[in-house]
């Protein structure tokens, strides 16, 4: 039914998971020293600004991005504007959320803000991308039986992996086997990764699989 | 048969306990004990080895010394001798250490690390099972050979001033004591001073040859306040001073021609980096052992301390008086201290050492012969009856010393073979009573039965006693216990109890197996229902689960797995903070979901907003409504940042035990202040809290209540009084305490009362839910005494978070009685944390079970500890049995409720016993695994406790008319 859509959206996924394999490899050439655990952070911005970059262009050019009602230059601005403060606020909600979850509140204020950056730039940004910055589409996305296209539902699959991803990645912290990848916030980061990456594969084939089943309330 | 339904599930509950009881009967070793049952004699020793001639005289080599001082300080750990802050500490000890005639050694404890099986180490030289931990408190006199009944029968006369458990253990056999008691621990001067003030005119004196002094400040600073605190240096400073008092009077008193002295400093366990005790972690178990006396070398300079086992230094003691080694003592001789007697003694010593270590041997192990070190004894004491034969013909040469030093290094090796031998010995299952018990545990299969709301359950006992299957059950049950008894050398319990015993609890389980079988198969054709492992969303035929019954049923099983782990295990807390705050995001999602879908108000959500609108009057403002909307909202937030909070109170686990935590930022004295604001307005929202639903008489009882628990606090020396400043002598508080306590007992009368009158008189379901309440704040009072200052904090948010999640979620978002169930469970274990806990032996605090009490009382004092433990699951239960009864629309709510947390604390119990059955060779088994079984077992009686209660509350709700009948 959506062949189109879900052939376009594989197509995206895999240019985005190239990027994120792009961001691994090449400060590894580049940078040296460069490891995922040792330079952990470096690795964690490399990432997230590469997905960030990506997305926002192949979003942009493929036109899912919903059409700005006016097309004054002022009115663009703002909207970039306030795509810019959704994100930074959401990168302050995630810390919020995770130190609530227990991370040390003052000793890892870095690291944390780190994770909370990469939480935002794989589920924050992609709402960004494909919803605009419109607070009552996420309501109505991310409520039961709120997805609208095929597009909303992808949005849901990739969310929701990568906040279980990043939760399940915390499972390892306690134990005390002292590895490199346990260091706060390794795993949790990682998860959250490798997270995404499943959602990324999971969408479309889930959209695949179900596309008979999918039906869509029209606005 | 027909039986009711309550009286069916308290059965099963009781069996589960009994079940829980019989494994742990089987799971802890009884200690290795030699088979005679007297004590070891002059007399029964073997005499020296010699070959050719007839055995030698059976004398004893004379004694090494001929007084000796035994210094104990508790909780003395090792670095705070030998580390770098040492020569800070205590100069003169490290001076003595570096420079003087000593010898100095880290002596391994063994786990559990606190003081009672310490001393029993100490003095019998064997290593006291696990199970002492739980005796410690209780310590009848001790029976076993030890180095004291020795010293006594031999004609010693012993000096003691210090810890009184000496007293309890050794009656009668000190010529002159002093018990201090250890339960104050805020008080860390007094304690000390009591011990301090007999050692001038003891020292003075001749009469006597042993003084043991046990110093017990040191601990309770680090219970106070860590290894870290300011108070340390001084106190260290202070037990250095009376060590070197003690040593120049030893050495003024040294005679010439006389035997030496011998000054022993050491300690009973360590200290962990929070200041407690009880593991097994590095700090905990490494103590120093220096030995003073002028018999000794002297040393040039600092050297790494030899490391030795703390039983070590029973043998030794022994050896260096001329006395017995005690029977079960375990440890090897410290061969430096023997370095400089003649080489006949010191093979002597060594013989004898290793005659009492292989007698030992051959009791207590079957395949004795099989063992290195027995056979390495025999070879090493005729090599020594060679030595001997050629040492009596006058033999003098060089080839005789070096042959003199082989034998010796044979009978160490030896030594050291069989020691370590008897220490894994420790460690052996009763597996058929584990296995027993672990069976009882089935039982719970059970429990949907006693649940279904039926009032009767009809078990088919006639027909099952006339059936087929049960007879051949009976027949393999016996014959199993037969093979098990007959075959093996095992000492199970059950083979001890008498045949008639056995045969009828066969048949009785036999019975009762078959009977839940039948029951089973006759439920089965019903649907999955009863398999499901919870009844959520039971009543839907679709099956269709929230996100929110997803979190639930992952998070109870996901738990339940962990339990694998150790270090799952050790940081258990870390599991239940990481569930709560998810499980407070996803009410927050819920939440969201339902108000801002309001907002939007399309058609088909409106009817989910309606029930919370018909609870308030038509007329109903808007902005209450908007305001309740926000409050709602506000909720799972607030529970977040709470429980952020109480997180950062403690630290517990093992990992980050050490990080600083708000608890010991208000306990150091200069935050006493904050420390007292901070109580008192807890007390103060502690009465606003629970006040409301009382009769104003309970109201009365318990605002004059919290007011005594504020003095209580202050005149224990916790919290300041506003027109007290200066520094008041500090009392124990009893009478602050009993105060308290009436007015407890008061409210818990009131509330009884209530709920009779509502049993039997009347059947008001208003009455009823007052005298829950009642009770329940009976309850909080009781505990807002128990708990420590800091921790009033805990109480008062778990009371908040009830109230509100109370008001705003459970009831306006409909969870039904098996979500909230979970919901209250898994709060309830978080704050089992929150309040300090942790799965390990060393975070009870059981100077709680002293509130109020001159003198230990046992029972009391089990019973308080037990409540203060457990506060936070037992509120939180008494709590959901107050809100279920509250919901009328749903009369079998309690009971669902029930048979969900019954099967919520059963699962995760089964399961652990199971795991530990598994894993009863993993490394960590005494350290990790074992604390946590008996908290579990522990919690499980509450829990079974707290259940029957539920029912007796169920039956009265049903049927009232039927319990005035009956």
């Amino acid at each position: 039914m959506w062949d189109h859509e879900i052939r376009a959206m594989a197509s995206t996924h895999a240019i985005i998971a190239a990027s994120v394999f792009m961001a691994t490899v090449l400060p590894a050439v580049f940078v040296p020293g460069f490891s995922v655990y040792g330079t952990h952070l470096l690795w964690l911005y490399s990432a997230s600004g590469a997905v960030t970059v990506v997305s926002v262009a192949v979003f942009w050019l493929l036109g899912i991005t919903p059409p700005a009602k006016k097309h004054t230059l002022g009115y663009k601005l703002s909207r970039l504007l306030r795509s810019c403060l959704y994100f930074f606020l959401s990168c302050l909600f995630f810390h919020a959320v995770v130190v609530l979850y227990g991370a040390p509140l003052i000793e890892y204020a870095l690291e944390t803000f780190s994770l909370a950056v990469l939480l935002t730039s794989l589920t924050t940004l992609r709402c960004l991308c494909v919803l605009g910055p419109n607070v009552q589409a996420w309501i109505r996305v991310f409520s039961r039986h709120g997805a609208m296209s095929v597009w909303d539902t992808c949005l849901q699959i990739t969310v929701a992996c990568t906040v279980v991803g990043a939760w399940v990645g915390a499972f390892p912290i306690p134990l005390d086997w002292d590895r490199p990848w346990q260091v706060w916030p390794v795993s949790c980061s990682l998860g959250a990764m490798i997270g995404f990456l499943t959602g990324l594969v999971a969408a479309p084939a889930w959209i695949h699989y179900h596309r008979k089943q999918l039906t869509y309330k029209c606005k | 048969m027909k039986v009711r339904s309550s009286v069916f599930a308290s059965f099963i509950l009781i069996s589960e306990v009994v079940g829980i009881a019989l494994f742990l009967r089987g799971f802890f070793p009884a200690p290795v004990r030699s088979s005679l049952s007297s004590k070891s004699k002059l007399s029964d020793l073997p005499s020296e080895p010699l070959t050719g001639s007839s055995p030698n005289a059976s004398r004893l080599p004379p004694p090494l010394f001929k007084r000796v001082v035994v210094m104990l300080v508790d909780a003395l750990r090792e670095d705070f001798v030998f580390g770098p802050g040492g020569r800070r500490y205590m100069p003169y000890t490290r001076h003595v250490v570096e420079r003087g005639s000593s010898q100095s050694f880290v002596a391994k404890a063994r786990p559990p690390t606190v003081t009672m099986p310490r001393i029993k180490a100490l003095t019998t030289g064997s290593i006291p099972g696990f199970i002492d931990v739980v005796m410690n408190l209780n310590s009848p006199a001790l029976l076993e050979d030890n180095l004291i009944w020795q010293a006594k029968t031999a004609g010693k006369r012993i000096v003691f001033y210090g810890d009184d458990t000496w007293v309890r253990l050794f009656p009668k056999h000190f010529m002159e004591y002093d018990g201090t008691t250890s339960f104050f621990v805020s008080d860390y001067t007094e304690v000390d001073n009591n011990v301090t003030r007999h050692l001038d005119s003891t020292l003075k004196r001749d009469d006597w040859d042993i003084l043991i002094l046990h110093y017990l400040g040191l601990d309770h600073i680090g219970h106070i306040s860590g290894p870290h605190s300011s108070l340390i240096q001084p106190k260290l400073l202070e037990m250095d001073d009376i060590l070197k008092k003690i040593h120049s009077a030893l050495i003024s008193k040294e005679a010439e021609g006389s035997l030496p002295y011998l000054l022993v400093l050491c300690g009973d366990h360590g200290m962990s980096e929070t200041g407690s005790h009880g593991g097994s972690s590095e700090p905990e178990v490494n103590t120093p052992l220096v030995l003073i006396s002028p018999a000794f070398k002297r040393k040039v300079g600092l050297e790494k301390p030899e490391v030795v086992e703390q039983v070590d230094l029973t043998p030794t003691l022994a050896l260096g008086l001329g006395l017995p080694i005690s029977q079960n003592s375990v440890g090897h001789v410290i061969p430096g201290v023997l370095e400089e007697s003649s080489l006949r003694d010191q093979l002597r010593f060594l013989h004898l050492n290793g005659h009492q270590l292989s007698c030992l041997l051959k009791d207590s192990m079957p395949d004795y012969e099989k063992e290195a070190g027995f056979e390495q004894f025999r070879v090493a004491e005729k090599a020594h009856g060679s030595w001997m034969k050629l040492y009596l013909e006058g033999n003098t040469s060089e080839v005789l010393t070096n042959m003199g030093k082989k034998v010796l290094k044979q009978y160490l090796e030896a030594l050291a073979a069989m020691s370590s031998a008897l220490s894994k010995q420790l460690g052996k299952y009763d597996m058929y009573s584990m296995i027993a018990g672990m069976l009882l545990l089935v039982l719970l299969l059970a429990m949907p039965e006693a649940l279904s709301g039926e009032a009767a359950v009809d078990l088919p006992v006639l027909s099952v006693l006339l059936s087929l299957p049960f007879y051949l059950l009976c027949l393999l049950l016996a014959s199993v216990h037969v093979l098990v008894c007959t075959s093996a050398e095992s000492s199970c319990y059950f083979c001890s109890l008498s045949w008639g015993l056995v045969f009828a609890a066969v048949a009785f389980s036999s019975a009762m197996f078959c009977i839940l079988v039948s029951m089973a198969t006759r439920r089965l054709p019903l649907g999955p229902k009863i398999h499901g492992k919870s009844p959520l969303r039971s009543s839907g035929s679709e099956w269709s689960l929230s996100e929110l019954d997803v979190l639930l049923l992952a998070g109870t099983v996901g738990h339940t797995l962990s339990l694998a782990a150790s270090s799952f295990v050790e940081e258990e807390h870390q599991t239940w903070y990481f569930l709560l705050n998810t499980l407070c995001l996803a009410v927050f999602q819920d939440v969201c979901r339902k108000y801002f879908r309001e907002q939007r108000g399309s058609g088909d959500e409106e009817e989910h907003i309606l029930p919370s609108k018909d609870c308030h009057p038509t007329a109903h403002p808007k902005a209450e409504i908007c305001s309740e909307k926000w409050l709602a909202l506000a909720t799972p937030p607030f529970t977040l940042v709470c429980c952020r909070l109480l997180r950062s109170l403690n630290q517990t686990g093992v990992q980050w035990a050490h990080l600083p935590d708000v608890g010991h930022w208000l306990n150091s004295s200069e935050h006493r202040m904050v420390l007292s604001l901070l109580a008192a307005f807890c007390l103060v929202l502690i009465y606003l809290l629970v006040q409301r639903r009382c009769s104003w008489v309970s109201k009365v009882a318990l605002a004059l209540g919290l007011l005594g628990v504020y003095s209580y606090r202050a005149a224990v020396g916790n919290v300041w009084f506003p027109w007290q400043h200066s520094g008041r002598t500090m009392s124990k508080g009893t009478v602050e305490a009993r105060f308290v306590y009436v007015f407890v007992l008061g409210i818990l009368f009131t509330g009884t009362k209530d709920l009779l009158r509502s049993q039997i008189i009347t059947a008001d379901a208003k009455l009823k839910s007052r005298g829950l309440w009642e009770i329940y704040s009976g309850l909080v009072l009781l505990v807002s005494l128990l708990f420590r200052a800091h921790n009033l904090p805990v109480l008062c948010c778990s009371l908040l978070i009830q109230t509100l999640m109370a008001q705003f979620i459970w009831k306006e978002l409909h969870y039904d009685a098996a979500q909230t169930t979970i919901m209250h469970y898994w709060f309830g274990q978080a704050f089992f944390y929150f309040q300090g806990n942790s799965n390990n032996i060393a975070t009870v605090d059981i100077s709680v079970g002293f509130i109020g009490l001159e003198s230990y009382i046992e029972a009391p004092a089990i019973f308080l500890t037990a409540l203060s433990t457990y506060a936070g699951p037992l509120l939180w239960a008494c709590h959901l049995v107050c809100y279920l009864s509250s919901e009328r629309d749903n009369p079998v709510a309690v009971g669902h409720g029930c048979y969900c947390l019954a099967l919520l604390r059963s699962v995760p119990a089964a399961a652990y016993i199971v795991l530990v059955t598994v894993l009863r060779y993993h490394l960590f088994i005494w350290s990790v695994f074992s604390p946590k079984l008996l908290y579990e077992s522990m919690h499980l009686l509450l829990t079974a406790g707290v259940c029957l209660f539920f029912y007796t509350m169920e039956q009265s709700h049903t049927r009232p008319s039927q319990n005035r009948a009956g």
